[in-house]
């Protein structure tokens, strides 16, 4: 049977049109700062290809899978699913215990060098590592196995870039980034959680271009973090008139002034927040009249907090 | 007789392993155990009070926000704050949309597949779906539409690349449903995936953001400029597709799933439970709670009154020192680590083997379930008539006595009559907001001061999408002092006391058929309908000082 096959035909069928289609890829195009013309080859490399993708959790709270199935325009969910072979996901996979230890092992043996590793979570390497498991392995012995024979390795979120919340101080179980513990360079999609636009636009790069997207030098996308969000923020017009909320509550607050006294850490923080928002577009942290907390910058909980106090 | 691991559990949060003994084809013994631990407690440790909402909240990513709500009431119980009335009705709402959100991920992504042979779909009779569909759901289908399903589904099985259906127990003889009834609810898992975008949509317009909303703060909600119109109406518009959707595909579907697995209301129950009730409807709590507080024990349908303070954590099963079971306000914990903790391998061979990062929590020593069920039974004697009519109707339609909730299938079930009575009671606070707004109060946040003078203890107890939340708070000038989660997952999924009394999910499994060891499917069925948050459920410890932490009883 012809493994290839066409995802805009099957998307038909679930009520997703062509032109629905074509404009996700459109959209992706712009997430990734690609020019239009480039939808097309967006939407020949979605159909085209279904590379397996093995997603890895470890010490994390499973808020960048969450933020994933929150994916849309039109339904990225439906069209993530049949663009990528998600080979497994611990979250929505139906398999249990040994048969999942199975898809794992035969993955890794029957893939190498092929899938993409998407890596959830820090590391814990206190005592060998015992604060973390899956079927009696530690996470570190995991997390080597998966990165090393993937073609390339994904981190969403904190945890996996950089340590996240469990690594803050005091840092009990000595949890660590993947990189740090693989050695393997990975590609940094960072923030806790990070947008769904920017796990799908990263995945699609590869597929298109067949390479990693450019990244900074903590790892992470320039066409997602290339930005501060000091700097696309809707109320930098606020700050520029030095109009301020003094107080959580106050007139300030009533009229939209810049939060940057109250803690706003946008102007220190990459990310595209205010230009894409989240949840399609619904919202965003200062659109809700709260700080940013500079959640995709490394050891954000310590270097950030505390949050409610201007720096 | 056979021991079965089955580690990991799939289509849960975090990282838990169940091993079960079996005999004559049934579970006769069983162990729960925690295999990830964070340390956030420690972490929270002399920190801004302020923050605790936020770094809690990284507690569970599925269950998000709910972390911060009970955060942030746990503050202001400890500074003696009261919040405004928009402030109070903008998190109810936004509590409910999560709700919404969980509950019906729960159903469609994270326990379906437990009870619907994906693989069976592909042999049904697209017409014979279609009259399926016109016949339970109220959102019927085409002939066209199933044709189409199923050709999408055939060709998706025949392309190799099974992705998250791969190597499932698929054709397990537990499966009792027809291949349409496999179908259109394949269908609706999908219809789901959309749905819970919305969900999500709800939590974010005043919440900034889903997963982890930024939103809350102690002294109320930060949102004041978007309390319009303008948002209120894309609430409500939302909030009407939600309640349609669970009126007319989620209660359809469990109804039809649950005609067909009525063996599911004699299997997997327990005898006590425990809420804390939730969504304050004025300053008066917990008596204006639309959901109250309260228990039920030994399955007498009768409210029991609770007590806060006779809550206990026991360690003798978990990777602590030993030490007498004691109140999470002056609980001590004493981790193991190095060679004490022998590696975290769990043992379920000796009497007082450790095997969980769990602590057993216990009300005045005895075991407790928590969760939509617990808060069904208690809202069902506690006079919230919404809960009790929806659970009659159900009840009548499946022609089952009220005995049948305490099971797998009632935990189940109890979770989309919460779903829908909770998701109809926001349709009445969104009319209390409006008024409020239209009489002239626009207040979201109440002023405080927290400074190095700043002492206090306080305590948040909710109800929130998996059971009963309870944080506790210690500010010591200024800054954290101590801080402890008991989380519904902790009560749910932890194990056995010293008087090897066993937890809830352990014995809920006691008893529970099983076709084929090699494929516990059944085993599944049980843990699932408890929802498990296993990264929540693990908690408090620091294995690097030992240390004892200490809370004033308040």
């Amino acid at each position: 049977m012809d493994r290839c096959i066409d995802v805009p035909e099957r998307l038909a069928l679930k009520g997703v049109s062509r032109r629905d289609f074509m404009k996700f890829c459109g959209l992706m195009a712009t997430v990734l700062g690609l020019p239009m013309s480039f939808a097309p080859r967006i939407a020949e490399a979605a159909a085209r290809k279904r590379p397996t993708v093995v997603w890895m959790h470890f010490a994390e709270c499973t808020g960048c899978t969450e933020s994933f199935i929150r994916t849309a325009h039109p339904w990225a969910a439906d069209i993530v699913l049949d663009i990528v072979n998600i080979a497994y996901l611990e979250t929505i996979q139906a398999a249990a215990g040994d048969q999942a230890e199975e898809i794992l092992e035969e993955t890794v043996k029957n893939e190498k060098g092929k899938y993409i590793c998407i890596a959830e979570g820090a590391i814990p390497t206190k005592d060998n590592g015992v604060y973390g498991k899956i079927h009696g392995k530690t996470f570190a012995e995991i997390a080597n196995h998966v990165t090393k024979n993937a073609a390339a390795t994904i981190c969403v979120g904190n945890c996996a870039c950089y340590g996240g919340v469990q690594a803050a101080k005091p840092n009990p179980t000595e949890a660590k980034s993947v990189s740090e513990v693989t050695g393997v360079k990975t590609v940094n999609l960072a923030g806790c959680p990070p947008n769904a636009d920017n796990m799908v636009a990263t995945i699609l790069h590869f597929l298109v271009l067949g390479k990693l997207p450019a990244l900074d030098d903590l790892g992470r996308p320039l066409f997602a973090y290339g930005y501060l969000i000091h700097d696309n923020c809707e109320r930098r017009g606020r700050f520029e008139n030095d109009e301020f909320v003094k107080e959580f509550g106050d007139e300030g607050a009533a009229q939209g002034y810049c939060l940057y006294k109250v803690g706003c850490r946008g102007p220190e923080t990459g990310n595209n927040c205010p230009k894409i928002r989240w949840n399609q577009g619904t919202n965003w942290p200062v659109g809700a009249g709260h700080p940013c907390i500079g959640c995709s910058q490394p050891q954000f909980w310590d270097e950030m907090s505390p949050f409610y106090v201007e720096k | 007789m056979a021991r079965v691991v089955v580690d990991p559990i799939p289509r849960i949060e975090g990282h838990l392993r169940i091993e079960v003994e079996i005999q004559n084809g049934k579970v006769k013994d069983a162990w729960s155990s925690g295999t990830l631990f964070r340390g956030l407690e420690i972490i929270l440790q002399g920190r801004d009070p302020r923050d605790a909402h936020l770094l809690t909240q990284r507690s569970c990513g599925v269950c998000t926000l709910t972390h911060s709500l009970a955060s942030v009431r746990a503050v202001e119980d400890a500074l003696k704050i009261k919040i405004p009335p928009n402030a109070r009705i903008v998190r109810n709402l936004t509590h409910a949309a999560q709700n919404m959100h969980d509950h019906s991920v729960h159903f469609y992504q994270l326990c379906a597949l437990d009870w619907v042979d994906v693989v069976s779909a592909l042999k049904a009779d697209p017409k014979k779906t279609a009259d399926l569909s016109a016949s339970v759901s109220g959102r019927p289908q085409t002939k066209k539409y199933y044709e189409g399903l199923k050709g999408k589904l055939d060709a998706f099985v025949k392309s190799g690349q099974l992705g998250p259906f791969a190597n499932a127990y698929w054709g397990h003889p537990a499966y009792k449903l027809p291949p349409e009834a496999n179908l259109m609810a394949v269908g609706h898992y999908l219809d789901n995936l959309r749905q819970q975008v919305h969900a999500a949509q709800m939590t974010a317009i005043w919440g900034a953001k889903n997963p982890h909303l930024q939103g809350h703060l102690p002294g109320g909600v930060t949102v004041i400029e978007q309390l319009n119109a303008d948002r209120i109406a894309q609430y409500m518009f939302q909030l009407k597709e939600q309640i349609a959707f669970i009126e007319e595909v989620y209660i359809p579907d469990l109804l039809a799933v649950a005609s067909f697995y009525k063996d599911w209301t004699k299997v997997g129950g327990n005898d006590n439970f425990l809420a804390y009730g939730d969504f304050p409807e004025s300053d008066e709590e917990p008596d204006s709670f639309y959901f109250p507080r309260g228990m039920i024990l030994d399955k007498q349908l009768k409210l029991e009154k609770l007590d806060a303070a006779k809550i206990t954590e026991d360690v003798t099963h978990g990777w602590y020192e030993k030490g007498e079971p004691l109140h999470p306000s002056v609980g001590e914990t004493k981790p193991l680590s190095g060679d004490a903790l022998g590696g975290a391998v769990p043992n379920t061979t000796d009497k007082d083997g450790k095997y969980s990062w769990i602590k057993a929590p216990r009300y005045d020593g005895k075991v407790m379930e928590v969760g939509p069920l617990a808060q069904c039974l208690v809202s069902y004697v506690g006079g919230n008539k919404e809960i009790k009519d929806t659970v009659d109707m159900c009840l009548k339609k499946l022609n089952a006595p009220p005995t049948a909730l305490f099971s797998t299938l009632g935990r189940i079930a109890a979770r989309g009559i919460k779903c829908l009575v909770n998701a109809k009671a926001a349709e009445k606070w969104c009319g209390e907001l409006i008024a409020n707004i239209k009489s002239g109060d626009t207040k979201t946040f109440t002023s405080y001061k927290l400074d190095e003078s700043t002492n206090g203890q306080g305590m948040g107890l909710n109800d929130v999408a998996r059971g009963s939340l309870g944080h506790w708070i210690d500010i010591e000038k200024g800054k954290i002092k101590n801080y402890q989660q008991v989380v519904p997952s902790t009560w749910n999924l932890g194990p056995a006391d010293a008087k090897g009394q066993k937890g809830p999910v352990e014995n809920a499994l006691i008893g529970t058929p099983v076709a084929d060891p090699k494929k516990p499917l059944e085993i599944l069925r049980t843990v699932h309908s408890f929802d498990p948050c296993i990264a929540c459920a693990v908690h408090v410890i620091d294995p690097q000082t030992n240390e004892v932490y200490k809370f004033r009883v308040s």
